[in-house]
């Protein structure tokens, strides 16, 4: 089973990015599930969420303590948050920012064998979809650093849930995120 | 083969027979109730909205303006008008749904008795939630255990197939002529309500040949008159309470016989208590709604250290007496997890009502555990805590009741 962390604020679609990535999992053969920390949602107010996924039907309902994968949508936050709390010795987490990971590391507390990304998603997001929304973009850095779910699906997942011209955009985003993380 | 595992089918031909009726999807629970009503032919509903419950009205409400289903949908000012909505649609012979929470639950209780005492086939979804005060949104299970005395049968589910699945077979067995008792499906606030994962939703066709239309035996109708629930004296209202008694018993035939009928075409099994490597087990840790899930999981990584097995509890009104004694006999201690305090008695409804089973039969120590009250997250860590609990008391226990992760 793999544990998926959200970090974002009111207003940035944690909860989305969660569940479009459950659904995306859904869709490439997998079980899943998403769920938001059960908060009172306020815009601005850090915000988490959650997904698993696995091969079989996942039957546990608790918070995710000890995440394999961490997606952090606004690096204001690590002063905030524990961002990185519980991540996996060897796990992964992914940062929106325009600094690189060597410079964002410090930041953490970090075991030595946990991988650090950044993607500027909000130049994206700005870029593509004109407002600051990052939650389609960080699935595309997701995707492109974890490999734990395909582009594809994400892209159909997408389709799914947004009307045709928020669907395309929020697809362009995606791509451009999974292109720059490539890189 | 993802649907044989999740369906835990054995023979070929119901796997085959299944496979080709049923549609997957991910969706929350609250996406999955609004699909089973759906499903129902349902005719009238009337709910007023309150988190966590408020997405499975939106969804409806939105069915219905998309004519998706065929119904009179009421729009009040608060449930205990709902339920009351309800109360006049119901005996006039319309199949009806209404949906709440916690305080929209305890506003409906008045209107609970009178609908069970009509003995009116009423289906209701409640997204468990704590009770004010202090007000608090989150999940624990203390409003519906609140009202278990309102003759309502009672199912809590444990992930959203079954919330959906417990729906459509509260229509077949609250219509039973022989029981006729409005039924409530119970589903964890946030942890289900909120939570997307795959569902299956059975093809509208299978559901119309389970749940044929609702012919009820009495209803309102000008050309021949008929009140309900009107007045009953000293003469009468003793006797009219001992035919609720006599229905709720009525009723755990009915559902078994529901349940066989369900899996006809499911491939989904259902019965009052579902037991997880129970076999020749010291410690039977007992559950109720979704957190057991998580116990299932914790006790699969320490079934070799401790000797553990979990009965999951589907339904609390009728209670299954009998199935609790058969598992008692084989067992030497019983934990149970439960969301809820009887304030007073210092433990929950669920191990009281599991003492009150296994009284005059073979005593073995029942623990309370209460967890997770307004919300407060069951890890797996805490349902090791219990394990440990109950191994030690398997000698001789200190108390009976625990409150878990007290700060």
């Amino acid at each position: 089973m793999r544990e998926i962390r959200f970090h974002g604020r009111g207003g940035q679609g944690a909860v989305t990015a969660a569940e479009l990535l459950a659904v995306a999992a859904f869709y490439d053969g997998k079980y899943s599930q998403a769920f938001p920390f059960f908060g009172v949602e306020r815009r601005g107010a850090p915000v988490t969420a959650f997904a698993r996924i696995d091969d079989k039907f996942i039957r546990i309902r608790s918070q995710i303590y000890e995440p394999d994968y961490i997606i952090v949508q606004d690096a204001s936050l690590l002063d905030a948050v524990n961002v990185s709390e519980g991540l996996k010795q060897n796990g992964e987490i992914i940062i929106n920012t325009e600094k690189t990971a060597a410079e964002i590391r410090p930041k953490l507390k970090l075991k030595k064998e946990a991988k650090v990304y950044t993607v500027n998603a909000t130049k994206v997001a700005l870029d593509v979809l004109g407002v600051p929304i990052v939650n389609t973009a960080m699935l595309g850095a997701l995707a492109c650093a974890t490999k734990e779910v395909t582009l594809d699906s994400i892209k159909k997942a997408i389709e799914k849930r947004f009307p045709e011209k928020l669907a395309v955009k929020n697809i362009k985003a995606v791509e451009e995120a999974y292109r720059q993380m490539k890189e | 083969m993802r649907s044989s595992q999740s369906l835990g089918m054995s023979d070929t031909r119901t796997l085959a027979s299944a496979k080709r009726m049923l549609r997957k999807d991910v969706m929350t629970c609250n996406k999955a109730v609004a699909e089973s009503v759906k499903l129902c032919d349902v005719d009238v509903i009337a709910a007023y909205p309150i988190t966590p419950q408020t997405s499975i009205v939106e969804y409806l409400a939105e069915f219905v303006a998309k004519k998706e289903i065929d119904a009179e949908y009421i729009k009040v000012e608060s449930e205990h008008s709902a339920l009351s909505a309800l109360v006049g649609a119901s005996p006039a012979g319309a199949r009806t749904f209404t949906a709440t929470s916690s305080q929209g639950l305890i506003l409906m209780s008045e209107v609970m008795f009178t609908a069970s005492g009509m003995r009116l086939p009423i289906v209701m979804a409640n997204a468990n939630r704590a009770l004010s005060a202090p007000l608090n949104i989150w999940n624990d299970q203390q409003d519906s255990l609140a009202v278990r005395d309102s003759g309502w049968i009672q199912f809590y589910a444990e992930n959203n197939q079954e919330a959906l699945d417990y729906v459509i077979q509260c229509y077949k067995i609250s219509e039973n002529k022989k029981v006729m008792l409005p039924s409530m499906v119970n589903l964890d606030g946030f942890y289900l309500t909120h939570t997307l994962e795959p569902t299956e939703i059975p093809d509208k066709k299978d559901v119309k040949k389970f749940l044929p239309p609702y012919e009820p035996e009495y209803r309102l109708d000008p050309e021949s008159p008929l009140t309900f629930g009107f007045f009953a004296g000293p003469d009468s209202y003793q006797e009219f309470r001992y035919e609720q008694q006599k229905a709720m018993e009525n009723a755990e035939r009915v559902i078994k016989e529901a349940a066989k009928d369900y899996y006809g075409f499911t491939g989904r099994k259902y019965s009052a208590i579902e037991e997880y490597k129970l076999d020749k087990k010291d410690t039977v840790l007992l559950t109720v709604g979704s957190v057991s899930g998580t116990v299932k999981e914790v006790v699969d990584k320490l079934e070799k250290k401790y000797s553990v097995g979990v009965a999951k509890l589907r339904m609390f009104r009728p209670f299954p007496f009998e199935e609790i004694r058969r598992i008692a006999s084989r067992a030497k201690i019983i934990g149970v997890i439960e969301k809820d305090v009887i304030i007073g008695v210092n433990q929950g409804a669920v191990a009281t009502e599991i003492k009150n089973a296994l009284y005059g039969s073979k005593s073995i120590p029942v623990l309370s555990f209460i967890v997770g009250l307004g919300g407060r997250d069951t890890p797996p860590s805490t349902v090791e805590k219990i394990i440990k609990i109950c191994e030690n008391a398997l000698e001789k226990p200190e108390k009976e009741s625990y409150w878990m992760d007290l700060k």
